[in-house]
């Protein structure tokens, strides 16, 4: 874990947003007299993220997470809102094939390693594919060469190019994803629930991957998961979102140590604990609410402790505490002091 | 520690055989366990280990060509694994209730929640439609649905995932049933419910003196909720014991390497511990030790010989380190 962005902003999103338009279809509008129906998925998200370290999206399921990763990497378009990679702005644009350089210093990488591999095509193929694209290899040779190092890069065998995906594990076929992710040697690396559909054991092994490669190649990784410990583990950074929003985003051990957003100190909770066996965690109050109608002012409102009248009325702004941004009335007002959270062991040869 | 008086559920080398064209594949190898009245085993284990297929054994629900090739299951002091169909179809409905991992299968799409509920209830028990309906809405209310007089209408897409869970928890207990199978009830919800969702099952364990046996890979959720766990390897129970014994006192060295592989809140290592390679299909479990080909503690007998499930301290352990003949040796992490 290191501290702020020695290595400066790659990426700078501003007041980011993306609505879905989910109405039925003009006529049964008209029919039941319903009016249009918007999912605000993303609705108003800012952040930076810095140069080789790992910022992380946290939150309960429907609360934007992997639409914020796809309007980075160009599979969405926002409906507003700035996306600035190294300075250009990708969020005006409306093809990002028109910036074929920036495009593949991007990679994302998915959950479900089954899906997002062609079944049809031999591992080789579908490792080179980024590469072919982009011209990059002199001839067949080389090519082949390129495929064998990414392959041993993410401790599969050369000889494993001439297999199909479904010859292999969970685990193997997310190290495919990897190394094709990679054979475009992009520096930003999006990665939506990248071990979630896999063992704690085989997620062990692809967490290492990824921390090793980092390191290697400077990588800068977007990180979803749902996992806290596995978001603690793995992050520079930590945002935790709510409806569409960022409630809190902070360093990982200010967030996870000193957690100031009363939904953020509610998800820390919830967190089950091997040391604390036989004991119960404290459960969630209610549940998310539903992203089309969200609640006005602070949509955490509803299941808020601390909510006053005012939360309800008027959304509250983000501010900076401390190194923490975080948007409540509560805190703005004074009337909220940061809440006790996880005790931080630090491992002796890690301390320095 | 042996077939305990109070035992509700009494699993005794249980194997579950699947005859393919290639042979017959052993999925479940010799497995024998009890669950108590009131008690939660948690069993757990990388995918592939024969977890799912272990409950599908006990409830009944094996798919063919899948089947008991030996071994007896009894609940209470009833033989369950031998009933004809129809007779364990009701035991099935009456005194065993299933959760599964995805709500969504457990119930129908077309029909309202409350019509599932009151024909699963009328099935079972001697009760009118409305008194079958009122034990619907109690249900409901007791697995923490609000408004459950008005939500008892609704169909089920017109609830949350949690709902859902809660509503097939409520359908697993319509009839009171003594056992519940849970195969990874709370995978595929966020903490937040599923923190939920372990608080009911440990209530109704209190209250109800059920017995639960439950399946996840998720060792947080066991921790919290099971009084013992069960770890399973290829298709075995390699480790037994209480679950402080079994989490914070590993002692198999598959149980260490998987507890090792899970990182922690506030707990800062650089690596995680990792297992090398992966479970091994049916086809190729290896012989003697089926874990010797990933194991760090590896000992020259473990490629040949089987190390069968014996005492150790308060847990039981299939693992020639502890076996007293191992001079020196003893222990997973030394
Ligand atoms: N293409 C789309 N059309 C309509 N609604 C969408 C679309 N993509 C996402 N949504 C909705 O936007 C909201 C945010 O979805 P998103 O997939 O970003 O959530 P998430 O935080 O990644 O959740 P999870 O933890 O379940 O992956 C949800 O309500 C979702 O249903
Ligand atoms: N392209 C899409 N069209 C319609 N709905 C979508 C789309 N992408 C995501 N969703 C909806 O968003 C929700 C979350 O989906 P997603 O994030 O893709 O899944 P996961 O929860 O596995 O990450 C789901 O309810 C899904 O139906
Ligand atoms: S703004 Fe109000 S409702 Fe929202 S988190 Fe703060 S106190 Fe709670
Ligand atoms: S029996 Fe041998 S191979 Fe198996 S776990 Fe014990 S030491 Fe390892
Ligand atoms: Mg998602
Ligand atoms: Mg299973």
């Amino acid at each position: 874990m290191g501290d702020a962005t020695p290595g400066g902003t790659i990426l700078q999103v501003e007041g980011l947003i993306r609505h879905f338009d989910v109405s039925p279809p003009l006529l049964n509008r008209l029919l039941d007299r319903t009016g249009r129906l918007i999912v605000k998925a993303v609705d108003g998200v800012s952040f930076e993220v810095g140069r080789g370290e790992t910022f992380s999206l946290v939150g309960e399921s429907g609360c934007g997470k992997s639409t914020v990763a796809r309007l980075i990497v160009g599979l969405y378009q926002p409906s507003a809102g700035k996306i600035a990679f190294e300075g250009t702005d990708l969020g005006a644009l409306r093809d990002r094939s028109s910036v074929p350089e920036i495009q593949a210093r991007m990679q994302m990488i998915f959950q479900d390693p089954y899906a997002s591999l062609n079944p049809r095509w031999r591992v080789a193929d579908i490792i080179a594919e980024p590469i072919t694209a982009r011209g990059a290899f002199k001839d067949r040779g080389s090519l082949r060469d390129q495929v064998a190092v990414l392959l041993r890069q993410v401790g599969l065998a050369a000889a494993d190019a001439q297999k199909y995906p479904h010859e292999f594990s969970g685990g193997q076929r997310q190290r495919i994803s990897i190394a094709r992710a990679l054979a475009g040697e992009p520096e930003f690396l999006v990665c939506d629930e990248p071990t979630s559909a896999l063992d704690v054991s085989v997620q062990a092994q692809i967490l290492n991957l990824m921390k090793d490669l980092q390191r290697r190649l400077n990588l800068t990784y977007l990180f979803i998961s749902h996992d806290l410990a596995v978001v603690y583990h793995v992050s520079t950074t930590v945002a935790v979102m709510y409806l569409g929003r960022f409630v809190e985003w902070a360093p990982t051990r200010t967030l996870f140590s000193r957690p100031r957003h009363p939904y953020t100190k509610m998800l820390l909770d919830a967190i089950p604990d091997l040391e604390m066996t036989g004991r119960a965690r404290t459960p969630v109050g209610g549940e998310v609410p539903s992203p089309i109608n969200p609640p006005s002012g602070c949509a955490f409102h509803p299941r808020c402790p601390y909510a006053e009248r005012r939360c309800s009325e008027e959304r509250p702004e983000s501010l900076l505490v401390e190194g923490t941004h975080v948007a409540c009335h509560a805190i703005e007002e004074g009337r909220l002091a940061p809440f006790e959270g996880k005790t931080i062991i630090v491992a002796p040869e890690d301390a320095a | 520690m042996t077939a305990a008086d109070n035992a509700l559920l009494s699993v005794r080398n249980l194997v579950v055989a699947i005859p393919t064209r290639g042979g017959t594949l052993i999925a479940v190898d010799d497995v024998s366990f009890h669950i108590d009245e009131g008690e939660i085993l948690g069993v757990v284990g990388e995918s592939g280990a024969g977890k799912s297929l272990t409950g599908a054994a006990i409830i009944g629900l094996l798919e063919p060509p899948g089947r008991i090739a030996s071994g007896t299951i009894t609940l209470g002091d009833r033989r369950i694994d031998n009933l004809p169909y129809e007779r364990m179809r009701r035991v099935r409905g009456r005194e065993i209730g299933m959760i599964f991992q995805d709500p969504l299968t457990s119930l129908n799409p077309l029909y309202r929640v409350g019509e599932q509920l009151v024909e699963t209830i009328r099935t079972h028990l001697e009760l009118s439609d409305r008194q079958a309906r009122e034990r619907a809405i109690d249900l409901l209310n007791e697995v923490g649905i609000p408004s459950a007089v008005e939500r008892i209408d609704h169909y089920p897409h017109q609830f949350s995932g949690g709902m859902r869970q809660r509503v097939v928890i409520a359908l697993a207990l319509c009839t009171e049933p003594r056992l519940i199978i849970a195969d990874e009830p709370t995978t595929a919800l966020d903490v937040s419910i599923q923190a939920q969702i372990i608080a009911l099952l440990k209530k109704l364990c209190a209250e109800h003196g059920t017995a639960v046996m439950l399946v996840t890979h998720d060792m947080g959720v066991i921790a919290e909720a099971a009084q013992r766990v069960a770890v399973m390897y290829a298709g075995r129970i390699v480790e037994i014991g209480a679950v402080d014994e079994v989490v914070k006192r590993a002692r198999h060295p598959y149980t260490h390497g998987l507890m090792g592989s899970i990182p922690h809140v506030g707990h800062e290592v650089d690596r995680l511990l990792q297992i090398e390679g992966a479970m091994p299909r049916l086809n190729e479990i290896p012989g003697g030790c089926a874990f010797h080909p990933r194991c760090g503690k590896v000992l020259p007998r473990c490629s040949s010989e089987r190390p069968e499930l014996l005492p150790v301290d308060d847990s039981r352990v299939s693992c020639w380190l502890y076996d007293p003949a191992e001079a020196g040796g003893r222990g997973a992490d030394g």
